[in-house]
């Protein structure tokens, strides 16, 4: 049973005006199987949460750990993370120049798995899935996210999650910008996923909706850099009707 | 990074007068990019003269001293090679090496060999130099009509400035892989033409892996006969200056050619070619594509790409591009596409330009997906040049330049 353990992490970035602090001390522990979401406003810090996690050199880790099963993610470098098991779907996917997706999704496969997949049942794979998330088969030969629309990149991502096979995924806004249909199929891509690996999951989001596709086991208000208050899916309902007022009126008001 | 301007049945009947820019001329510059860098903020439209009109001479004394405000030597680092345009340069022979190949005869020949000045003539000072001191030309013919290949070596060049003349002549109907691999040193300014008769169909690969110090100044002229192919491939990954334009004048209706060209320029390289296509007959087809990547400080390279299609090429098929990759700060890269078209009936003419940066953000992304950083410059490099490795038609050559490429990643190539 896998376990990923993020214990009292401290973040900040440089900046122009200095180093700012963004993370102050996150715990957190999801088990394998298990779907978190974080929720929380704009600029509180959880795409820095999930750069960090990945392993973003952007963002120093001034204090904390974050152990999977046992070893210390943040001594290892990207790709090492990746190879262990992490893997993140970034809010905002990269372009790549020169390589197309089916050179990429194979070299990154091989990367993981140490040894290249076998190509006819991989071939298969690809294609499947591609046709899971209504990705046309075009979208092969065509380089990594460039030119893609917003919820092309998105699908683009839950590609990966799924042929990847990674033990604990970060979806970092996978539901933004995405209409209810390519929801609706980004959603179930996530859910074919984890019902065929057992994969935890961290959901970040803004809003509730995707929750009524992938339904979360806990939910976490993130504020200010840390876990405000954490509970069950009700959480979420919640937070849908009040918004995060009331995590941030300073406590000495009303 | 797809950008590209398609354009059909347009017209301009604009003769300027020779060295004076064209103000009607339909000059086409990059006007859409999907780029995220361009180096030197070329947008929009560049009056330039005719191409063809440009002025032409065998004798360096009809050129003024180069002073690198001329349109042809603006980009190049013209102080680094006076010797190449202003000194009395070495036209004696060299020594070459080379397989052999039945069908195709490689020897010396004397100027007064008929097949010289018949491809194309100098348009700048440093080729006129070359023009006017070469003692016997080197010449390659090739007839017969089964494919084959051959290789010629130059390895042994040294650092004396030196002037040289090549011609590269197909028979009709005959064809063969022209191979002119270039190591070692050199100081060398030089005019290769290229003959094509009816329905030859000629490959010519100009393959630069020179030294770090070596300067080499090449233009070549092709003329493409009668329903006849040539495609022409310039490689140029090694040297400190390397400067290949070649030149093609599609002669004879029906004629083809496809160029393509692969660099590679890292510290301090200034890789340049000035691609110019002269369509000047009908039913001709031109395709053009170069390709480069960029790694280290000062790393240089320039792209023009002149396309004229003349009024007797009606019915003609032309496309251009060129494509850059840039792998880390301090380099830079300009590519210029020029569109001309004198005639209402075409077909097609097209260009694109783009320039593309591979940066700490995609490395990320690849890495994060467990791609070591090195495998990850290894598949950008490699994904984005092989399009053109591949087009070569030599699997030996091809496999040898995807090598040669990684070993230019690294920084291994033996410097
Ligand atoms: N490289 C950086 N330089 C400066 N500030 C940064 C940098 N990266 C993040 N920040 C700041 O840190 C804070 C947290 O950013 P982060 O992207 O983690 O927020 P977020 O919760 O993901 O927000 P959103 O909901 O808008 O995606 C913000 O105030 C942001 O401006
Ligand atoms: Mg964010």
């Amino acid at each position: 049973m896998s376990v990923l353990e993020i214990k009292d992490l401290h973040v900040s970035v440089e900046t122009d005006q200095g180093t700012k602090q963004i993370l102050r001390g996150v715990n957190l522990t999801i088990n394998e199987g298990e779907i978190h979401a974080i929720m929380g406003p704009n600029g509180s810090g959880k795409s820095t949460l999930a750069y960090t996690i990945a392993g973003h050199p952007k963002y120093h880790v001034e204090s904390g750990s974050i152990m999977l099963d046992g070893a210390e993610v943040l001594k290892m470098t990207v790709d090492a993370r990746a190879r262990a098991g992490l893997f993140l779907a970034m809010q905002y996917p990269v372009e790549i120049p020169g390589v197309t997706v089916t050179n990429f999704l194979r070299t990154a496969k091989t990367a993981i798995e140490g040894e290249a997949p076998p190509i006819r049942t991989w071939i298969k794979d690809v294609r499947q899935s591609m046709n899971n998330l209504r990705m046309d088969k075009t979208f092969a030969e065509r380089n990594v996210n460039e030119g893609f629309s917003g919820g092309e990149k998105k699908r683009n991502e839950i590609l990966q999650l799924e042929l990847l096979k990674p033990k604990f995924a970060v979806l970092d806004e996978t539901d933004s910008g995405l209409d209810v249909d390519a929801l609706k199929i980004v959603s179930e891509g996530v859910n074919r996923a984890k019902a065929n690996t057992g994969l935890g999951l961290l959901l970040i989001t803004h809003y509730t909706r995707i929750l009524r596709y992938i339904h979360p086991d806990f939910v976490h208000v993130f504020v200010n850099g840390r876990i405000a208050e954490q509970g069950g899916p009700e959480l979420a309902d919640r937070l849908e009707d009040e918004g995060y007022d009331r995590f941030l009126v300073p406590s000495n008001v009303g | 990074m797809s950008a590209a301007s398609a354009l059909s049945k347009s017209a301009s009947k604009t003769v300027p007068a020779p060295s004076t820019p064209a103000a009607g001329a339909s000059t086409l510059t990059p006007g859409q990019h999907g780029i995220k860098e361009h180096s030197d903020g070329r947008f929009g439209y560049v009056p330039v003269q005719t191409r063809s009109d440009r002025f032409k001479s065998v004798n360096v004394a009809d050129f003024e001293a180069v002073t690198g405000r001329e349109a042809v030597w603006k980009h190049s680092p013209v102080a680094k090679f006076t010797d190449l345009t202003a000194d009395v340069l070495d036209g004696s022979r060299y020594l070459i090496e080379s397989t052999s190949s039945a069908d195709i005869s490689v020897e010396w020949v004397p100027r007064t060999d008929a097949r010289i000045g018949t491809a194309g003539l100098p348009e700048e000072r440093a080729a006129a130099n070359a023009w006017g001191v070469f003692d016997d030309a080197l010449a390659i013919t090739v007839s017969g009509e089964e494919a084959k290949e051959i290789t010629v070596t130059r390895s042994a060049l040294g650092n004396t400035a030196r002037g040289a003349h090549t011609i590269i002549e197909a028979k009709p109907f005959s064809q063969a892989t022209v191979i002119l691999a270039n190591t070692g040193d050199a100081r060398i300014s030089e005019n290769i033409e290229i003959i094509l008769g009816e329905s030859a169909n000629l490959t010519v690969v100009s393959l630069q892996e020179w030294d770090d110090s070596a300067v080499h100044l090449a233009n070549h002229f092709a003329s493409i006969g009668r329903d006849a192919r040539l495609k022409h491939v310039v490689v140029s990954l090694g040297g400190s200056i390397v400067r290949v334009n070649p030149s093609v004048r599609l002669a004879g209706p029906g004629s083809d050619t496809l160029l393509l060209g692969l660099y590679f320029a890292d510290a301090g390289q200034h890789l340049e070619q000035q691609v110019y296509v002269f369509h000047d007959a009908p039913k001709s087809r031109s395709r053009v594509n170069y390709k480069g990547a960029l790694q280290g400080q000062d790393a240089r390279t320039v792209w023009i790409g002149d396309v004229l299609i003349g009024n007797k090429a009606a019915g003609t098929d032309s496309y251009e591009q060129n494509r850059n990759l840039v792998l880390s700060e301090g380099t830079r890269a300009d590519s210029i596409p020029n569109l001309e078209i004198e005639t209402g009936d075409i077909v097609g003419a097209g260009h694109a330009s783009a320039t593309g940066r591979f940066d700490d953000e995609q490395l990320f992304y690849l890495q994060s997906r467990g791609i070591t950083e090195e495998e990850a410059r290894r598949l950008v490099v490699r994904g984005f040049l092989t399009e053109v490795v591949q087009q070569i038609g030599s699997p030996e050559l091809e496999a040898r330049l995807q090598l040669a490429i990684e070993a230019e990643l690294i920084g291994t190539d033996d410097k």
